[in-house]
């Protein structure tokens, strides 16, 4: 679109209706061109046309609805929470609503991205919006047929009524609604009067799910399509030098052996066949960089943080005068490993390269950045590449980084012919986009019973903690504090992993906050709502959580764990966190059984505004608690000269059944906007299981996985709770 | 390469594969029956998992030689129109997230009630403890195994 200008938030620029060939309508609407009041739309709205929508809804002339929903799909729930929200507005029962997956592909498509919980809190208005826009065009419609006038009109459940009590239903009135006016002003409802949103609405793929059908890239089949096993350098660092495919070639079933960047990719028939073959390809590596191990990483990262190389991210007041002036002085180091995403699909691709087309089928996170680079890569037109997402077998953040399309592409274009590629658990593990190891040291100055002074200091490899994470608590709270970053520049590659930074931040702040109640002798709930009594009224727009629904977490946690009371052998340990818009605390309740520590509890209380679908919202609180609770308890991953520690999950621990507490979870019920679920609920839960294994044997684990860095050998009690 | 006569979900089916193709891909890439999913290939994570005649068996480990007139189960025989009642508690409770591990965790589930079709919570957490859930879906997969139970009882 070339002629474009900034226009202000209107309802017209996102939405069209049209008639369809078949009879009924079609809305387009653009989720995120509505979301910004600075959104670019063309000035000639006469210009639009459906390449300019990134999602749409149907209505049949027999009334049916179906809702194309846009984004993609990785386990966090938006196939089903986005529809509801337009289903609720459009005022249909949900069961006539058939929810399909966009038909995907760049030049239809853009900005499509799972990344940082932002779905539902980007997408609320825009849905809203074209839910009641349908809907009033439909009234318009019926009205018009009446002779009435349309604000005489109501509307339940897909049939529109008037004051004589004649009813019409949707389909009845849809051809006649597709020729109105999209309506300047529409009425939203009211919250209280919601069906659908708040309600518990099962996953829409569940059917599916259930039955085994195909639904994820690792399902996707072509005519004529070869598996593709790729051998990846060994070790990060590594160029290959030579190979030999000799006895590759000799195993029936194998297509092609094919060299490509850095790698080489083995073709068959079967992905099992692709699989033995590369088992059997010899490939000479050398190092091209320096091979890097964890230990090295160690030194590397405390040196950094004896030093004083450091970019300031936030200073308030004088943090170094307040340690000057400190009684005394609390500080510590806490460390994380890197680590895998391990989706339990592993990564895969399909691509399908000719002179003339680029199709791209599969899980991508990011599909229009993703399409873009396939084309740079190959020296092709963005025009000629289209892309469809396949539901996901996990993200996690992995599904963001799009270097298994890239290969699939590069493939295809050498081997001239459909391919997919399928990654080993161990190709997964082992060619990752890791969670960087970083180290926090924190400080605080204590004056007169009082934290004075808090200093923050970030040791991470590649990367630092980005924009407004140094602007969380206790940011505004305390006021000399600071934020310093620092990096190391390594060849392992890392990237965005389920709430990058604050998963492993939040653990070391709330860990800290946990140790400086004691030394101030003071309750932990206590310490966190006197802090942020300091944040009340701020002026400073720049601070991001709100004190007051801090609080609110806070209190509905301490009251629905029994902090406090809890019963003989059961410790608790408390945490609280923002990130992702959402406000999170959480209480674990451990006991020691033979010996270890066991989680069997985490209350989770969590402010998210309005809670689009209960049952959805309750599993991703649970699944984001228990995932944090597993990698804070058990997982670790290191290098040694460049070569990762694990590869499988027979070295590699992921949380089970048997290690899993039961995680209840408590909504802070409002009316305001809705904020995103799929990471805010893993952060705190590191700090609140080290807090109550701190209550529980007197040990501060500041490394994780805690079960490798306690000392179990002095846990002697065996309380079973 | 030689061929196997396999029994799968009541049906006969020939396939031709080399004879240490896991059972998996035969089922996958051979059999168009891609509900049975991969996720580790060695035994751990229990994505695969298959019953052959009855038992809970990794779909990864198994090889289609070894498997003789043993008949197979998948999640797509477990019954096709979702009526089985542990498909039937997994849609009640709404247990998948990304849904992924869900076919095996269902498998695991069926077979270990047919054996036992009133356990406590702690067997099944046993029972389950071998399938991984990446998305952590635990207390709904734990809720839903008893609430199968209840139906089955
Ligand atoms: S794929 Fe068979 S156990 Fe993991
Ligand atoms: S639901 Fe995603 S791995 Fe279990």
């Amino acid at each position: 679109m070339e002629n474009t200008s900034s226009l202000s938030f209107s309802r017209r620029s996102f939405l069209k209706t049209s008639t369809l060939a078949g009879g009924g309508m079609l809305i387009g609407f653009n989720l995120f061109n509505s979301c910004s009041p600075e959104a670019k739309v063309p000035v000639d709205l006469a210009d639009l046309n459906y390449n300019d929508f990134n999602a749409f809804i149907k209505i049949a002339d027999n009334g049916a609805v179906t809702i194309f929903s846009p984004n993609p799909e990785i386990g966090q729930g938006v196939k089903t929470a986005m529809p509801m929200i337009i289903a609720e507005e459009l005022d249909v029962a949900w069961e006539n609503v058939l929810v399909a997956q966009g038909v995907l592909d760049t030049k239809n498509y853009t900005r499509q991205v799972a990344g940082g919980s932002q779905s539902i809190r980007q997408g609320w208005d825009a849905l809203r919006q074209t839910g009641a826009t349908a809907r009033q065009m439909l009234v318009n419609a019926a009205a018009a047929k009446w002779g009435v006038d349309p604000s005489e009109c109501t509307t339940e459940e897909g049939v529109i009524k008037n004051a004589n009590g004649e009813t019409l239903g949707y389909g009845e009135v849809v051809k006649e609604a597709a020729l109105l006016e999209v309506p300047e002003n529409v009425t939203l409802k009211e919250p209280g009067d919601f069906k659908i949103i708040g309600g518990d609405i099962t996953n829409v793929d569940i059917d599916k799910i259930v039955t085994g059908k195909p639904l994820y890239g690792m399902d996707f089949k072509r005519e004529g399509m070869v598996y593709a096993s790729v051998l990846r350098p060994p070790a990060f660092g590594n160029k290959l030098v030579d190979f030999d495919d000799s006895a590759v070639k000799a195993i029936p079933g194998i297509i092609d052996v094919v060299r490509f960047d850095n790698k080489i990719a083995v073709l068959a028939g079967s992905t099992w066949e692709a699989m033995r073959g590369k088992k059997a390809l010899k490939a000479k590596w050398e190092e091209e960089t320096k091979a890097e191990s964890t230990e090295d990483h160690d030194r590397i990262l405390t040196g950094l943080l004896d030093g004083n190389k450091f970019e300031t991210m936030r200073a308030d007041g004088n943090v170094k005068k307040a340690f000057r002036e400190a009684d005394q002085v609390l500080e510590r180091t806490y460390e994380s490993p890197f680590l895998p995403h391990n989706c339990m699909e592993p990564m895969n691709f399909f691509a399908h390269v000719t002179t003339n087309k680029i199709e791209l089928i599969g899980p991508i996170q990011t599909p229009a950045g993703t399409a873009n680079r396939v084309a740079r890569k190959l020296g092709r037109n963005i025009e000629e590449v289209t892309l469809e997402m396949t539901r996901m077998g996990g993200g996690f953040g992995r599904r963001l980084y799009g270097d298994f399309v890239l290969e699939a592409a590069e493939i295809s274009h050498l081997a001239k012919k459909p391919v997919k590629v399928v990654y080993s658990r161990e190709d997964d593990m082992s060619a990752g986009i890791y969670r960087p190891a970083i180290k926090y040291r924190i400080s605080a100055a204590i004056k007169d019973g009082e934290i004075t002074g808090y200093h923050l200091k970030e040791a991470a490899i590649n990367s630092n903690m980005y924009g407004l994470i140094p602007n969380f608590f206790p940011a505004g709270a305390i006021s000399n504090y600071q934020v310093d970053v620092a990096k190391y520049d390594s060849n392992i590659t890392i990237g965005a992993w389920r709430a990058p930074y604050t998963n492993f931040l939040a653990f070391s702040e709330q860990s800290f906050f946990d140790e400086l109640a004691d030394v101030l002798k003071k309750d932990r709930v206590q310490l966190r709502l006197d802090l942020l009594q300091n944040v009340k009224g701020t002026t400073d727009d720049r601070i991001q959580y709100s004190p007051e629904r801090m609080e609110g977490v806070i209190k509905l946690a301490a009251e629905k764990s029994g902090w406090g009371k809890q019963s003989d052998g059961v410790y608790q340990g408390f945490s609280a966190y923002y990130c992702h818009n959402t406000h999170v605390s959480e209480v674990a309740d451990v006991v020691i059984e033979r010996g270890r520590p066991v989680v069997k509890k985490i209350t989770c209380a969590v402010d998210c505004g309005i809670v689009i679908n209960k049952l959805g919202a309750i599993n991703q609180i649970q699944g984001g608690a228990i995932d944090g609770v597993g990698h804070a308890m058990f997982s670790n991953f290191s290098f040694k000269d460049g070569v990762p520690s694990a590869n499988n999950f027979q070295n590699y621990r992921l949380i089970r059944m048997m290690e899993t507490p039961k995680v209840e979870v408590h909504f802070i019920e409002n009316e305001l906007s809705p904020t995103g679920l799929g990471e805010p609920a893993l952060p705190p839960a590191g700090a609140a299981v080290a807090n109550a294994i701190f209550a529980a044997t007197g040990q501060r684990v500041v490394k994780q996985p805690f079960i490798e860095n306690m000392d179990l050998k002095t846990v002697k009690k065996e309380v079973i709770g | 390469m030689p061929t196997y006569n396999l029994k799968v979900n009541g049906e006969s089916h020939t396939v031709d594969v080399a004879e240490d193709t896991p059972i998996l891909w035969v089922l996958r890439d051979h059999l168009n029956l891609v509900g049975t999913k991969f996720g580790c290939g060695i035994g751990q994570c229990g994505a695969c998992t298959i019953h052959l005649d009855g038992d809970a068996t990794r779909g990864c480990l198994l090889q289609v030689s070894q498997v003789g007139d043993q008949s197979i189960t998948t999640i797509e025989g477990l019954s096709e129109d979702g009526s089985h009642p542990v498909q039937q508690a997994w849609k009640e409770i709404d247990v998948p997230q990304c849904g992924y591990c869900q076919a095996g965790q269902m498998m695991t589930a069926s077979s270990f009630l047919s054996k036992n079709p009133s356990p406590t919570n702690e067997e099944i957490r046993q029972a389950m403890h071998g399938n991984i859930c990446r998305c952590a879906s635990y207390n709904r997969i734990e809720k839903a195994v008893a609430t199968a139970a209840d139906k089955l009882s």
